[in-house]
This record gives C-alpha cells, structure tokens and sequence, in this order.
C-alpha cells in the first residue's frame, strides 16, 4: 500500500520500504509473531501515523524501521538502499517513556548521540542547548532529569531525538504520558518544528484525534500478528489547529478511521471510541 | 542533637560502659584493662613511636591491598557482569578462593611471594577481592534495560555502553561493595602479619599479648586498627557523595 505525501511544504527526509515483513520473537510463553507479511511504502518528507491497539505490532514496526530489531522475513529498505542499522545517523527515535540517563544534567542527556559519535563535549553540548531552545527548554539545560515533569522529560527525549538531524524521525507515543491538553498543545508544536524543517516521520498512537491532526495517512494496523488493515490518506490543509475536530471534512476522516478499527479489532475494548 | 553530639555521646557512653565492667567484675588489666589505662599506654607508645612505626607498615599493606585488590575485584566484576560465560568459568574459583579461610591461606602465599610486603598486599587483596567484584557484577547488571536499548539505537559502541552506562549505573552498587572492602583489607593485612612479618599492627598485637603480657598494648593496637577501619570506611562514603549524582 502506498501514502501519498500530500501537503509536506518540501520533498526532504529519506522514502522507507517494508517489504513482506515478518517479526517473529521468542518469549517466555513461547514464540509470538508480532507482524506477518507487512508492506508498506511511506515517502520521503510524510508524515505517517500508525496507529491500532495494544499488541498490533506498532511498536515491532518502529523498531524494525530503527535497526534495533531485524525482520524474521522480509526486508525494511531506507532509501532505495541498505537496511537500517541502529546507530547509523539516518534515524531518529523518541520513545515512549523519555529515557533520560539519571546522572546526566538535561543538556548531557540531549547531547548524548553527538558524544557517542565522537563530537566534542563542548560543541556538542552548543549544540544541544540549541535544540533544547527549540523545544523550548532552554531554561532547563542545567536540571538532572528528576527535576523535570513529564512533559519537559518528553521534550528533552524529543530534543535528543532531533539533534542529529536525521532524515527519519521516529515516534512511539511520544506524548503518551500527558494530559489531554498538555498534548494538543505539543501536536501543536510538533508540527510546527515538522514544517520548518521536513523529514520523514513515522508517528505511533493510540489517539485516532492525534492521527488525524498530524498525519499526512494514518495506517491502521490489524490485531496481531500486525498487517497493514487501511490507509487512510489526510488531506487536510497545515497547519491544523487543535479545534481540528469540528472542521466536517477531518470528522469524517476520524470516523472512518474509527470505522476500520472497529471493524479489523470486533471483540477488542475500543477505548478510541471515546476520545 | 547534631551528629556530631550522638556520635560523642555514644563514645562515652561506650567508655562509661568499659570503665564499669572492669570496677563491677574486678577483672585485672592483663585479662580486661579499664580504658584509661589503655589510654595511658596509648600515649606512651605514641611517645615512643612504637605505634606509628607498626601503624605505618599495617596502613602501607591495607592501602596497597586495597588499591589492588579494589582495581583488579572491578576489572574481573565489569567482565562477570557482561558475559555469562566468564561468570560460569571463573565464578566457582573465585567462589573457592572466598570459602577458604584466609587464615589458612596467608601462610601459603607468604611462602610462595617471598614473605615480603608483597606477600602481605597480596593477601590483603585476595580477601578485598570478593565483595568488590561480586557488587560490581550485580552492579553491571542492574543498568536500565531501556537506557541499554536507547544507547543501542544511538550506535553505542560495547565500549562505551560499559564505561557511559553499566559503570555509571554501577557505582552505587561498587560503593557498598568497597565499603565492605575496607574493613575487610584491615582483617587482611592483620591476618598476612600474623603469617610472617617482622613489623605492623599484627605483629605488635603478638608481640604484646604473647611476649610481653602486655595487655593494654594490645588494646591499643586493636583500638588503631578500629580507628584504621574507621577512618577508610568514612574516606569511602564521603568519596561516594560527591562521585555518585543522586537523581
């Protein structure tokens, strides 16, 4: 299945393909394939958001994208070219919890993949008070993580993510751990650093409101084991506020998207209904 | 109350205590001195230089012990920690090597090392050995698995996930570690005198209990190592707070 990147301001970032792709792990209560035959092909500079319960393999699929994971079958392709290999500079991944390294002050912890490359202490952490700017955590450079609130913590995991600039930004609920609120307003940014500076993003969330505000499609996942269900292409104008929801044409998008999910999760609880 | 005031209290409530025993049961000084006569001693073997001739050679063992023993119980626990296999493979020696008294050993390798002060730092290390590197084992282990997926995804090199992450995690537990270890380096060094030394705080215990009948000697000498521990295990914590950032 194809997504079309419909508004990104500028073709940038890398294209992915995920080919035939299968994800099988050993667990403790035996084997569990987490993604089977998956293809997706998402394009250069999009913004793509995946979304689907607990246990459809959207996180597998990050982590594919990322090289921490290799496909049991199957191939990810990142431009045209090689595979992903963790570490590599082309990728980019927030986590869901923040991942703070408790010792290191907020300015070392975003920091960290420049000294990991073998930047300079001193022009990386110039470096990494930048991207806290940009953020907007410019006044918590100096804190240690546990001086921060959830969602200052999610901004530094942002920041660290973006520092290298890489050409994938990869999302896995990034803002899970905050309130209704507290996210429309970081959707809100998140965009904003997005169109500035265009690269390919591949967001996972529960929220079928988040999807739509940011998505340029939203792929809906299947219960495990994880196959693409529907692409829901979003062809809304940017940048989208956060009073999204009462514009008709995003209403119908979001029911669609609910009615997909209801119809690929029958016997799930359906939290997304409600929000 | 500071500190400081519980910690005096405490001192002379312990005195208090030693003084009435020794008035309560009659006991003379050859068998339990009462402390002022240890005191006295004290200030006239300080005098002499008696005490610090033997606390210098009994310090000089437990810091060199130490020093060895702490550097080399890290090195091996970093490699336990981050291989199964090494663990498998050396733990039941290093396992034996702590189930043997000490006290049989250090004659042994007094023997084999030549009976000098390298004899004595290696027993002192031996016996540091085993606390430091099992802590620095469990230690490594400990390290967050989601910060070890992070620096992964970040393109860590083995390396540096050792020295960046599973060290630093590490560290709280390392401490507790050495802080066992000195105490156990103040036994160590005793124990190595005890197999054949001209000199240190070991050899004047003997010296003083089984020459001379010189009880209060004694105590002194075990009331130096007292203090030895003491002051190694205040100097461990009070580099632990300022090393380890708590979060």
């Amino acid at each position: 299945m194809t997504i079309e990147a419909r508004t990104a301001p500028a073709a940038a970032g890398l294209p992915l393909r995920i080919e035939d792709v299968t994800a099988r792990f050993p667990t403790a209560s035996g084997a569990v394939e987490a993604l089977r035959d998956l293809t997706l092909e998402i394009p250069a500079g999009s913004f793509t958001v995946i979304i689907g319960p607990n246990g459809s393999g959207k996180s597998t699929l990050l982590r594919l994208i990322a090289g921490l994971l290799g496909p049991t079958e199957g191939r990810v392709v990142i431009d045209e070219g090689t595979g992903p290999r963790a570490g590599d500079g082309r990728v980019g991944l927030a986590f869901q919890q923040p991942r703070l390294v408790p010792w290191l002050t907020v300015t070392d912890n975003v920091a960290l993949p420049l000294t990991l490359a073998g930047e300079d202490g001193a022009q990386a952490r110039t470096r990494a008070r930048v991207a806290l700017e940009r953020v907007g955590l410019a006044d918590a450079a100096d804190l240690r993580p546990s001086q921060l609130s959830g969602g200052m913590a999610q901004r530094a995991g942002l920041a660290r993510a973006l520092i290298t600039d890489p050409q994938v930004l990869l999302l896995d609920e990034p803002f899970s751990a905050l309130d209704a609120l507290t996210r429309e307003g970081f959707d809100g940014e998140l965009q904003r650093l997005w169109m500035d500076r265009p690269r390919t993003v591949v967001m996972v969330t529960h929220s079928v409101g988040e999807a739509v505000r940011m998505a340029d499609a939203i792929v809906v996942l299947t219960p495990r084991p994880g196959r693409v269900a529907k692409v829901v292409p979003v062809d809304l104008p940017r940048p989208r506020p956060a009073t999204l929801a009462s514009n008709p044409a995003a209403a119908h998008i979001d029911s669609s998207v609910r009615a997909v999910l209801a119809e690929v999760h029958p016997s799930e609880l359906t939290p997304w209904l409600d929000r | 109350m500071s500190r400081f005031a519980a910690t005096l209290l405490s001192l002379a409530a312990f005195l208090v205590g030693w003084k009435l025993l020794t008035v309560l049961t009659g006991t003379p000084d050859y068998i339990l001195p009462a402390p002022e006569v240890v005191a006295g001693r004290a200030v006239r073997a300080i005098g002499s230089g008696l005490l610090w001739e033997h606390t210098a050679v009994t310090l000089t063992e437990i810091l060199l012990g130490l020093a060895v023993g702490a550097t080399s119980a890290v090195a091996v626990g970093v490699a336990l920690g981050k291989s199964v296999v090494i663990e498998r493979v050396l733990s039941p020696y290093i396992v034996a090597a702590q189930s043997v008294p000490i006290l049989a050993l250090a004659p042994l390798l007094d023997i084999w090392f030549g009976g000098g002060l390298l004899a004595r730092v290696l027993i002192c290390a031996l016996i540091v050995f085993f606390p430091i590197a099992i802590a620095t084992m469990v230690g490594i282990r400990s390290a967050d698995p989601l910060l070890v997926e992070l620096f992964r995804s970040l393109g860590a090199t083995p390396a540096q996930r050792t020295t960046r992450l599973e060290i630093p995690s590490a560290l709280p537990v390392i401490f507790g570690g050495l802080r066992v270890g000195v105490t156990l380096a103040v036994i160590g060094a005793v124990v190595a005198e005890w197999a054949g030394a001209g000199s240190g705080l070991g050899v004047l215990i003997n010296i003083a209990n089984q020459g001379l009948f010189d009880t209060p000697l004694m105590f002194v000498a075990l009331a130096t190592l007292a203090v030895i521990g003491i002051g190694l295990h205040g100097l461990v914590v009070s580099i632990e707070r300022r090393v380890i950032v708590h979060p």
